[in-house]
């Protein structure tokens, strides 16, 4: 889904997020609305900047009269909205999805190049997940270190898609793409060959910063040395979509 | 071409087979096809004595009874399935036999008697061709009344009076979400005016459902008619059949009526000299269940990868390509020509208060008559299972009906009477689905049950969100665990866990729906699960639970 | 006035790398005051033989990896009033769970075989059995406290601690994370 356009006759619209009072411009979604208002809510594939996606669902939220749950990234505001964005039950979905997500791939903090700075990690620890009740499924993946440059580590990848999304939308090379179904996901870069043979690949690196994990990361770096840096995303977004 | 103009065709159709008094009709769909019906066509064919004109041997669509397969109905012209005479097993070897049988006595060896309530009890609407008209041939569907009901909407009717005798039918969307079709085509019709377009969603992928196969095979004009009415309403004009490539004869069939269509002046620019232009393009779906799902449907014709997008938007807002789009399943679209050429207030007669018309249901697993029936809505399971069915073979003990598939449940017994419509399957904690049945019996285990269901929804998942992603990988290992009796009482209360939140929590109705054949099983025959669980204690008071019961 | 009775505590480490333990060590001189109030029944920073009945709180560091791991763990959740999970090892597996990517056979002939010049040869005697696939502890018991870090640095340690000292069920999440 293609982010809309800054419009700008846009009504302003009141809601209640959490029982604060809040406005907002009626084509903004619940996220963005709680990021500006400092009202925390989960997320690993939602970044001001690109695509709507919708996939990881940690950033679900309560309506009031509605017996479904909304990902707060792809649902606009309304009039008269009433969210609650962080009672006992959704806590409880979050911590599943995380432990989900560390049962389903290799993902040991400790010897990881991101340990410290990782999206993940941090999310467990501020929804309190101190372990993870799922079984492990202890299924490999391979690593591609053909990138002079860069390294794709598939076991510690959450689908999140942030690199598909920023390489189609921003840098608009769409190197990236996903195949396969299921648990056996994959990114892919071309098609599906090494990322180091691929022709579209501009080696620009914004898959790497924006990559929430260790999943992406700079040649060379060691146990916690890979810090990332998403402070370009939004600033290009905005100068891409004012055009 | 006008409405005349039709009958005319339709006249002159009938008069190059005037003399024909008897027919011979060989299914030719798919389950029949695979017990050697075509072998048995051509017997016929050769048995036919050369000049004979007034007994035609033709092929035709699914007459129910798959199970009896090859199926072969001796009638007088047009006549009804029920009053034919109808032979079950046929081999090719039959055929001069049979052919001997069209003035004499029936051969006895072969009668399947058609009296009996499989035949009696069923009302046929959208397969009211099937098995009489042969699925190939444009001038049968118009010497059948095809057609006219698209000409009368066109040429008689504004789309608005389409769209009113839709709504006034309270048909709702067979495709398994029960969602009213009226409803959901003025969406479409009120979105401003501009490219729009009709959806015909042909990718059935629910195990042991076959009724839209069965719809596609045996009458495919009927689809593209439902569809074009459907385009005159909103105001699309052109439209796609999203069938799975698994279904190579029903493609077959689609496109060799899309061309005789066109030729026919029923489908293309300006049909009967009005306004109105619609053209049809099949699809095919390359095997993932997900493209089922409406948004991931649309993605995969758009050729991107079929995996679905959060909604709102709806389709009918912004669908194809951006573009407003109504997406119907093909049983619905089947129901659209009778509805117009009977009217509204007719359809709503039938079936339940909020669930009208009839339902194509696909009767499989242990039961004695295999095979794809239409009943009117509100009929009770049990008369389906009991009685149409025939019951259950060898003498054995129901023990369940698995409904709406890999996101429906299971019914035990003690909930048979009730009147199978959208609501009272819903409080069940099933679905009425797109219609596949699934009966089991006394020796069929609830929790192999559920995890087969989940073993189709770990390996169809998208992989798109985390819930159904790795939630049913986790969900699927517990219930391995159950069946192989390793379980603890603590992998149960897991496994009730995920449900919840794979339940609430994924993104499209393929993971929200994914726990509901272990839900269902847990609520009706929990005991199954606690008999298997590892720990000697729990089993021990499972079974006392059980007995006190 | 009675000194009030100090709780019982009981140590030790399975499959890990003993660094849970030394960032115990690392409490430095609050060792002094926890003196005070626990008692270290058993474990590898004291010199008790054999694991007593009725203890209070069992810390366990490492994965289990072995058969003789699994019956300590066994062992200790039958003794202890409370078990806590120390480290990443004991509470998602870590490092020595990387091996379960791989077959049991493979990981042995590659430790044994492939990596050794000098009689190459796989142990059976006085080595514990590996089993097939590397847990976290409460894959096989069950655990009440999860203190994840690798290793949980000293001032996690001594928040758990005292919290249970207090008699209150801690939060670690607060203080500590996976792979801290």
């Amino acid at each position: 889904m293609p982010l809309p356009a800054i419009q700008p006759n846009v009504r302003v619209v009141t809601l209640k997020i959490d029982d604060q009072d809040l406005s907002a411009r009626e084509d903004e979604t619940i996220i963005e609305v709680c990021r500006e208002n400092r009202i925390p809510i989960p997320s690993l594939c939602h970044l001001d900047g690109l695509s709507i996606w919708g996939g990881c669902r940690l950033c679900v939220v309560e309506m009031e009269g509605q017996s479904r749950l909304f990902a707060a990234c792809s649902t606009r505001v309304a009039e008269g909205m009433r969210v609650r964005t962080n009672s006992e039950r959704l806590q409880r979905y979050r911590r599943t999805i995380i432990e989900l997500l560390f049962a389903e791939r290799n993902h040991i903090c400790s010897v990881c190049v991101s340990n410290g700075h990782c999206e993940l990690q941090s999310l467990a620890q501020g929804c309190g997940v101190d372990h993870v009740s799922v079984p492990y499924r202890q299924a490999p993946y391979p690593v591609d270190s053909s990138h002079e440059m860069f390294r794709l580590d598939h076991n510690r990848c959450v689908l999140c898609t942030r690199c598909v999304r920023i390489c189609e939308e921003i840098e608009g090379a769409h190197t990236w793409d996903i195949m396969g179904r299921g648990s056996d996901c994959r990114v892919i870069t071309d098609l599906a060959l090494p990322w180091g043979e691929s022709e579209t690949c501009t080696s620009c690196g914004k898959c790497v910063q924006v990559c929430p994990t260790g999943a992406l990361v700079k040649q060379g770096t060691s146990a916690g040395e890979m810090v990332k840096d998403q402070q370009f995303l939004p600033i290009l977004a905005r100068r891409r979509h004012a055009r | 071409m006008h409405l005349e103009d039709l009958a005319d065709k339709a006249a002159e159709f009938r008069a190059e087979e005037a003399a024909v008094e008897q027919e011979i009709r060989v299914c030719v769909a798919a389950s029949c096809q695979s017990s050697g019906s075509v072998e048995v066509l051509a017997a016929l064919r050769q048995a036919h004595p050369d000049g004979d004109q007034s007994c035609k041997v033709k092929g035709v669509g699914c007459m129910g009874l798959c199970s009896a397969g090859p199926l072969v109905a001796v009638a007088d012209k047009g006549g009804e399935l029920v009053d034919s005479i109808l032979y079950r097993d046929v081999t090719p070897d039959d055929a001069p036999d049979i052919m001997g049988s069209v003035r004499g006595a029936p051969v006895e060896r072969l009668r399947c008697p058609t009296e009996q309530p499989f035949f009696s009890r069923q009302h046929r609407i959208v397969l009211e061709n099937s098995g009489i008209v042969d699925p190939v041939s444009f001038k049968g569907y118009v010497v059948a009344g095809g057609y006219a009901a698209l000409l009368q909407a066109i040429i008689e009717l504004t789309p608005a009076e389409v769209l009113h005798e839709v709504t006034t039918s309270g048909l709702r969307g067979r495709g398994g979400g029960g969602y009213p079709t009226g409803l959901k085509w003025s969406t479409v019709a009120k979105m401003p005016s501009g490219q729009k377009y009709v959806i015909c969603n042909a990718d059935e992928g629910d195990p042991g459902a076959f009724m839209d196969r069965a719809v596609l095979e045996s009458d495919p004009h009927r689809v593209l008619e439902g569809m074009a009415i459907a385009a005159y309403a909103v105001g699309a004009n052109k439209g796609f059949i999203y069938v799975r490539a698994e279904y190579p004869l029903a493609v077959e069939r689609l496109r060799t009526a899309i061309r005789k269509a066109k030729r026919g002046g029923l489908l293309g620019s300006k049909i009967a000299d009005t306004e109105f232009s619609f053209e049809i393009e099949v699809r095919l779906g390359a095997g993932a269940f997900v493209c089922g799902e409406e948004t991931a449907l649309m993605a995969s014709i758009e050729g991107l990868r079929g995996q679905p997008r959060p909604r709102p938007p709806y389709p009918a807002e912004s669908g194809l390509w951006g573009c407003p789009t109504l997406i119907n399943n093909v049983e619905t679209l089947a129901n659209i020509p009778p509805i117009i050429r009977e009217g509204g207030d007719w359809f709503a007669s039938i079936g339940t208060e909020r669930s009208k018309g009839t339902k194509v249901f696909a009767l499989a697993g242990k039961i004695h008559n295999t095979g794809l029936i239409e009943v009117p809505m509100g009929t009770s399971l049990r008369d389906i299972i009991q009685v149409i069915g025939g019951g259950i073979p060898e003498a054995k003990a129901f023990k369940a009906v698995q409904t709406g598939g890999p996101s429906g449940g299971c019914i035990p017994e003690r909930h048979l009477d009730i009147p199978v419509d959208y609501d009272s399957l819903k409080t069940l904690g099933t679905m009425m689905g797109s219609g596949g049945m699934i009966v089991m019996d006394e020796t069929s285990s609830m929790v192999d049950v559920a995890r087969y269901f989940m073993e189709f929804c770990m390996t169809e998942s998208c992989g798109k969100c985390v819930p159904c992603r790795a939630g049913t990988q986790q969900m699927y290992g517990l219930l391995d665990r159950v069946a192989r009796s390793q379980a603890t009482r603590a992998d149960l209360s897991l496994l009730e866990e995920l449900c919840e939140v794979v339940q609430a929590t994924s993104l499209c109705g393929l993971g929200q729906t994914a726990p509901n054949p272990v839900l269902s099983t847990l609520r009706y025959f929990r005991h199954e699960y606690e008999e298997r669980l590892a720990d000697a204690s729990a089993r021990a008071s499972a079974s006392r639970s059980h007995q006190d019961e | 006035m009675n000194a009030p009775a100090r709780i019982k505590v009981a140590t030790t480490w399975l499959d890990g790398c003993s660094g849970c333990h030394m960032s115990f060590l690392d409490m430095d001189e609050r060792l002094v005051d926890l003196a005070q109030k626990i008692e270290i029944v058993y474990g590898p920073l004291v010199d008790a033989k054999a694991l007593p009945e009725g203890i209070d709180v069992g810390i366990l560091e490492g994965s289990i990896s072995s058969e003789e791991d699994l019956e300590k763990a066994k062992t200790f959740r039958q003794r202890c009033r409370l078990l806590v999970s120390l480290g990443d090892c004991a509470v998602n597996g870590n490092v020595p769970s990387m091996r379960n990517q791989f077959d049991l056979e493979a990981v042995m002939d590659r430790a044994y075989r492939e990596n050794v010049t000098l009689q190459p040869q796989i142990p059976t005697r006085s080595v514990p059995a590996l089993l097939e696939t590397v847990k976290p502890i409460h894959g096989e018991v069950e655990v009440d406290v999860f203190v994840p870090g690798c290793p949980p640095s000293a001032d996690a340690i001594w928040f758990v601690l005292s919290e249970l000292i207090e008699g209150r069920l801690p939060d670690p999440s607060q203080v500590t994370r996976f792979g801290a």
